[in-house]
């Protein structure tokens, strides 16, 4: 019997629960493997995929939600050692795990913690509740391919929001592993998007796409870059989390802030009756 | 062609064995190359300044519908105002071809849309069955013209086309078309129950000769609406009863073209089948509600520089 030839792997993107190539057809080379390079028209795509998405997701129940991303930390738990095999510290594929239980455990206490029953001089119930932005767009961490990724994209989508995000250019391997461990957790085709490529040539387009309601900045460390995408983003009022003016410990306590980054505080009258 | 091949057409309309035997003796449609035909110009790459141009073209060819149980004639005025100026944000805009209505909102149309040049179109003869008797489809016809309608869109007996009583439905389109007096008259010929390509080809000739001005695939209220090798087959019935008789007859496919994309690779056909007399709006209308906020988001991203979202445009 002769030698089994290897299969090799071509990364693709992970666009509205799909593994579609990049729509240009190019790719690029990465640890001896093929990966997609996303083009404009990725963006585009990746984008009507996710806004076609926040209906079903932000009105699923909190409960629904958080089980679905603790089944996703079950799954990541399932292939630890592919990712470690893929260069990642166990240590950062342990954590990447414990912060989507983490983030999970949030869904249905947010509206607890920053929900609030206003008291109001009349007769009324006055209640203002925490609701998702919409389509948030994400730059994320070039330095930290799989944990990074994990904190920038739990803490957006638990609250209901859905995401495409541009993973890292050098290292986006962890990336679209990840994208098949979201695409065999339940979580809906489109909540999570995830492009691979050049963040010069795509952040543009997402930070300027009109119908994006929001853009995390985390991964755009050139000052420069971040300064244009935020720019761009300013044309329709998207909410901009600024990249951090120092190197971010991602093993940290991750506090609420990226949870709450994206999210829209909806208050409400209602008579009191009698 | 002569006078004489004419009136040769006008013959065939007497009866039933006249028409079968011109509507049978038809050449086939090659089932398998119309559609690879069709999606061979489907791939045809139209970018930067002609796919501008094709859009405004687009724009000007909607024939934009509402034809809902619950239209209301505030939804029908809003409707109108979008004929009107598609785009608030630019001017450049041009307007749409015309605006489709049930014969109840023809009033409420007329009025909104009065000096716009924009056309003013009706659904009759009991869309979108079909299923009524003649004298009630004519006075459905009449009400609608006499409410203020420069178009009809009719609807074929699709059970007498299919039980081959060509006849009934020849002379039917015949009286609505008298009915309509100076209004267009669209036939729709409900291709998604019609079966065959050779039936599509059927009926396009068929409702030409009976004097349609407009042959139209699909009321939109039928799984299958408008597919592209179909608008192909009856593209080249057009350009064929054209080259037959010397009368232009344009062609309208509606329903289920909700993209850009698909609209351009609908005018590629248009240009390649029939020949750009047919890139008119006199000639090729879009029947289509949510088409026209997709032509004006890709308008708007060729404007801007950068993507659009649906937030921006009205819904109706």
């Amino acid at each position: 019997m002769s030698d089994r030839l290897a299969v090799r792997k071509t990364y693709k993107l992970y666009v509205g629960g799909k593994f579609p190539r990049s729509e240009s057809g190019r790719s690029y080379l990465v640890q001896d493997s093929n990966v997609a390079l996303a083009s404009r028209k990725d963006v585009r795509d990746a984008v009507v995929a996710a806004r076609a998405a926040v209906k079903g997701w932000s009105g699923a129940t909190a409960y629904n939600r958080g089980q679905i991303l603790y089944r996703i930390a079950e799954m990541l738990e399932g292939r630890r050692d592919q990712f470690i095999g893929l260069g990642e510290a166990p240590a950062d594929v342990d954590a990447a795990i414990d912060r989507w239980v983490w983030y999970a455990g949030w869904s249905d206490k947010i509206a607890q913690v920053y929900g609030n029953a206003n008291p109001v001089a009349g007769p009324y119930f006055n209640l203002s509740a925490p609701e998702p932005t919409g389509v948030v767009g994400v730059v994320a961490p070039p330095d930290s391919p799989l944990l990074g990724l994990v904190s920038v994209v739990a803490p957006a989508i638990v609250t209901g929001n859905t995401v495409v995000v541009l993973a890292s250019e050098g290292q986006p391997l962890p990336a679209v592993t990840l994208a098949e461990v979201l695409a065999t957790s339940d979580l809906p085709g489109g909540v999570v998007n995830i492009l691979t490529g050049r963040v010069e040539e795509t952040g543009p387009w997402l930070a300027a796409h009109m119908d994006v309601n929001a853009i995390d900045l985390t991964g755009a460390l050139e000052a420069e870059l971040a300064r244009s995408l935020e720019e761009a983003a300013a044309d329709n009022l998207k909410r901009v989390v600024r990249p951090s003016a120092t190197p971010i410990d991602w093993h940290a306590d991750p506090g609420l802030g990226r949870l709450t980054a994206f999210l829209e505080t909806k208050t409400v009258w209602h008579p009191k009756g009698v | 062609m002569t006078a004489t091949a004419t009136s040769a057409f006008a013959d065939i309309g007497r009866s039933d064995a006249a028409l079968r035997t011109f509507l049978h003796g038809l050449p086939g449609v090659d089932q398998v190359g119309a559609e690879q035909r069709a999606a061979m110009l489907g791939t045809r790459s139209i970018k930067t300044t002609a796919k501008a141009w094709a859009i405004d073209l687009a724009i000007r060819m909607v024939d934009l519908t509402t034809l809902e149980g619950a239209d209301t004639p505030g939804k029908v005025r809003a409707l109108c105002a979008k004929a009107r100026r598609p785009d608030p944000a630019d001017p450049e805009a041009p307007a749409v071809a015309a605006v489709c209505v049930y014969p109840s909102m023809v009033p409420v149309a007329a009025e909104a849309l009065r000096g716009s040049g924009v056309h003013l179109a009706s659904v009759a003869t009991a869309f979108p069955s079909g299923q009524a008797p003649l004298d009630v489809k004519i006075a459905d016809t009449r009400a609608a013209v006499a409410a203020g309608a420069d178009e009809i869109d009719m609807v074929i007996s699709r059970g007498a086309f299919l039980s081959g009583r060509y006849a009934e439905v020849y002379d039917e389109i015949v009286a609505v078309k008298e009915a309509c007096g100076d209004a267009h008259l669209k036939v729709i010929l409900e291709t998604g129950e019609l079966a065959t390509y050779d039936n599509v080809r059927r009926a396009s000739w068929l409702a030409m000769l009976a004097g349609g001005d407009f042959i139209k695939t699909s009321t939109g209220k039928v799984p299958v609406a408008a597919t592209l090798p179909v608008t192909l087959v009856m593209l080249e019935a057009v350009r064929d009863f054209r080259a037959a008789t010397g009368r232009q007859v344009g062609v309208k496919p509606a329903g289920g073209i909700r993209t850009t994309k698909d609209a351009i690779k609908y005018l590629v056909v248009v240009n390649e089948t029939a020949g750009a007399d047919w890139l008119d709006p006199d000639w090729f209308r879009f029947g289509a509600s949510t088409l026209l906020n997709d032509l004006l988001m890709q308008r708007t991203k060729l404007r801007t520089g950068h993507y659009s979202g649906p937030d921006y445009f009205t819904v109706d």
